[in-house]
């Protein structure tokens, strides 16, 4: 098996809030994605996975636990030392306009890393170099050349992505992490995002960290699902088997969640969960979902489960994991 | 419904057109609808597409400088296109009630929720704050907020999105209004919250008698939630119908297209998402013909000439296909 390109191990991020309080965004997390997979991050707010994905590219120094990536452990590297790895790793947000500096132009925007960053041997890019990077990208992106010449404000919101996509690209990174990059597009524009995201990983072997709230288009990318509830990884495996039959109650809840676009011959469905997600200031012991679980226990209330097998190659952190449907 | 009683609300040809750059420019066109006593509306839409603005207007809230409202809206009978802010004033909270996406912008963040809720009940009818407090109390149990004495005691901020929003509901229906426009009213919440929030717009029909007109851009929420469906693109109608049929049997191409680009989340994955090239064009910029055509695969010479709405079975299309017996193909899809 080929080693991990990033990996997580048994990451804890805490953040001091007042009155002595912690909240514990990350609370041992451990994952490894490999060269050329999709790991789609999912979860409602709080869960911690836009946390993850950030200390996954060091943007967020974690409190506890190590971040591998390539080979290289980068929890506690100095900036001097992280800046020629960022080079292999590189993010793309939600707010596709918030990214862009909106008094720049877009060739200048997405020229930037390659000016900041020398290129393989070590040089300095001339402007040569650059013109032609700019040309190639664009192409790779799906946008005109006469794109460069523009501000971001000329742009919609998908094309805006693009040219984020675009930037993030500029260094030939080998990981990308997306923070929920289609959730702010509309439906029509969402599916060419998506549908770029896929090129773009089959033509250039991308790895991904793909972080959405939304199941159906996680499942549509993702090769691997990792699905987080309060700060922890409550089930973990490949995309079809955790979203076909889940395993855990949290992440059927989930899916049964999701309004899906048919009409149901047999009328309304009853909301599968009842009440919010807990402060992650104050989890509930025991299991963090036993307040809200339709199957809790006794036992679920006092002994936290953890992640394991439950025979099928997936990890699931509960004691009653569900019986496999398929 | 009694097919002869007067639809709560009757809007004809509304038309909204706001000065841009020194010209006027049509936001909505000519867009018309009916909504019975305890129906559930949906206007479905992407960004732009003239949803939120048919609503506001609806509201009387449109008050951009040089705004043009024309046509009609006749709410149980009384012309609402023309009214005065001051009429206005007495309908909306007691007759028509809104909620938005964010209940952080319906609330105050120096009161309390109840006091809030109270105040709305008070401003609307001779009630103590005594009994005022009592109803406000039944509201927020109603919604499904837990421990409702408690929650209404406390201040916006120390609520979860989730009780925040079954706040906002409980003081919109605190004057028992016959309808209730609810705005993107789920898509600031995490979706099993959300699943919660569409149940209980469901249950305002039957518990509270109320009328929804539900906006969101999002089709799943509509195939849930709704009676019937109105699609907007590029502030005009393309297709309307009851759910059922409008999801079983898109007529619009439009329609059929935004289902398609929808990600499954069941059955086979597809290599690619079938998606609608380009985007939407700009309210300024809209073809002469069919606004959808430049994106529309079916188009052609006929579609140089906007399409009138037309009835085909149970569904309103606004398309030159159906009239040319070139009706689209059913959905199949997974359950």
């Amino acid at each position: 098996m080929t080693a991990p390109l990033i990996e997580a191990q048994s990451l804890r991020m805490e953040y001091r809030v007042g009155r002595g309080q912690v909240l514990r965004a990350l609370d041992g997390v451990s994952l490894a994605v490999r060269p050329g997979e999709v790991l789609g991050l999912v979860g409602e707010s709080g869960c911690g996975k836009s946390t993850l994905g950030r200390c996954l590219l060091r943007l967020a120094r974690p409190t506890a636990g190590r971040v591998i990536f390539d080979g290289t452990d980068i929890t506690a590297l100095p900036e001097r030392t992280l800046r020629p790895l960022r080079q292999g790793m590189q993010m793309v947000f939600q707010d596709s306009y918030a990214s862009l500096n909106p008094r720049r132009r877009i060739g200048e925007l997405i020229a930037e890393p390659l000016r900041v960053h020398r290129d393989g041997q070590g040089r300095r890019r001339t402007a040569g170099d650059i013109a032609a990077r700019l040309a190639e990208l664009l192409d790779l992106v799906g946008l005109p050349q006469a794109a460069l010449a523009r501000y971001p404000h000329e742009f919609s919101g998908g094309q805006r992505q693009r040219i984020n996509i675009a930037r993030a690209l500029a260094l030939s990174p080998r990981l990308v992490v997306a923070d929920e990059p289609v959730s702010a597009l509309d439906v029509s524009i969402q599916a060419q995002i998506v549908n770029l995201f896929m090129d773009l990983r089959d033509r250039l072997g991308l790895t991904y960290v793909f972080v959405a709230h939304d199941l159906a288009v996680v499942r549509q990318i993702s090769t691997r699902v990792a699905v987080m509830y309060l700060g922890a990884i409550v089930e973990l495996g490949d995309a079809d088997t955790v979203l076909h039959s889940p395993a855990h109650p949290y992440t059927a809840a989930l899916i049964a969640a999701v309004p899906e676009p048919v009409v149901s011959p047999d009328g309304d469905r009853a909301p599968p969960l009842r009440g919010d997600v807990p402060s992650p200031i104050a989890p509930p012991p025991g299991c963090r979902f036993h307040t809200r679980c339709p199957i809790a226990q006794d036992r679920c209330r006092t002994d936290p489960p953890v992640l394991r097998d439950p025979g099928d190659g997936r990890q699931v952190a509960c004691h009653f994991p569900l019986e496999s449907s398929a | 419904m009694d097919a002869d009683a007067p639809p709560l609300l009757a809007v004809r040809d509304l038309t909204i057109a706001l000065p841009v750059g020194g010209r006027m420019v049509t936001i909505v066109d000519s867009v018309s609808f009916t909504l019975g006593a305890r129906e559930i509306l949906g206007i479905v839409g992407e960004s732009g597409s003239g949803k939120s603005m048919t609503a506001l207007a609806l509201m009387g809230l449109i008050d951009a400088p040089g705004a043009r409202i024309t046509g009609s809206a006749r709410f149980k009978g009384r012309e609402l296109v023309g009214l005065p802010q001051r009429a206005f004033r007495t309908l909306r909270g007691r007759e028509i009630a809104m909620i938005f996406q964010d209940p952080m912008t319906a609330f105050t963040p120096v009161y309390t929720v109840g006091w809030q809720i109270d105040e709305q009940i008070r401003a609307h009818g001779r009630v103590t704050r005594k009994d005022a407090r009592v109803r406000t109390i039944r509201l927020l149990g109603d919604m499904g907020v837990p421990d409702p004495a408690r929650v209404a005691d406390r201040y916006p901020h120390q609520l979860s999105g989730g009780l925040r929003q079954r706040a906002m509901i409980a003081m919109a229906l605190s004057c028992n209004p016959s309808l209730l426009i609810a705005d993107e009213p789920t898509t600031a919440l995490d979706v099993t919250v959300q699943a919660q929030i569409l149940d209980l717009l469901r249950r305002l029909r039957r518990e509270y008698g109320s009328s929804v007109l539900l906006i969101t851009h999002d089709m799943g929420v509509v195939a849930e939630t709704c009676d019937r469906t109105m699609v907007l693109y590029s502030g005009t109608i393309a297709e309307r119908g009851p759910t059922g049929a409008v999801f079983a049997r898109p007529g619009h191409p439009y329609t059929a297209a935004l289902l398609d680009s929808i990600p499954p989340l069941h059955g086979a994955r597809p290599a690619r998402l079938p998606s609608i090239p380009g985007s939407p064009p700009a309210p300024a910029d809209r073809p002469a013909g069919c606004p959808f055509a430049p994106r529309c695969g079916y188009a052609h010479d006929a579609c140089a000439v906007r399409p009138p709405l037309l009835p085909r079975g149970v569904q309103d299309i606004a398309c030159v296909l159906p009239a040319e017996g070139r009706d689209l193909p059913a959905r199949c899809v997974s359950a």
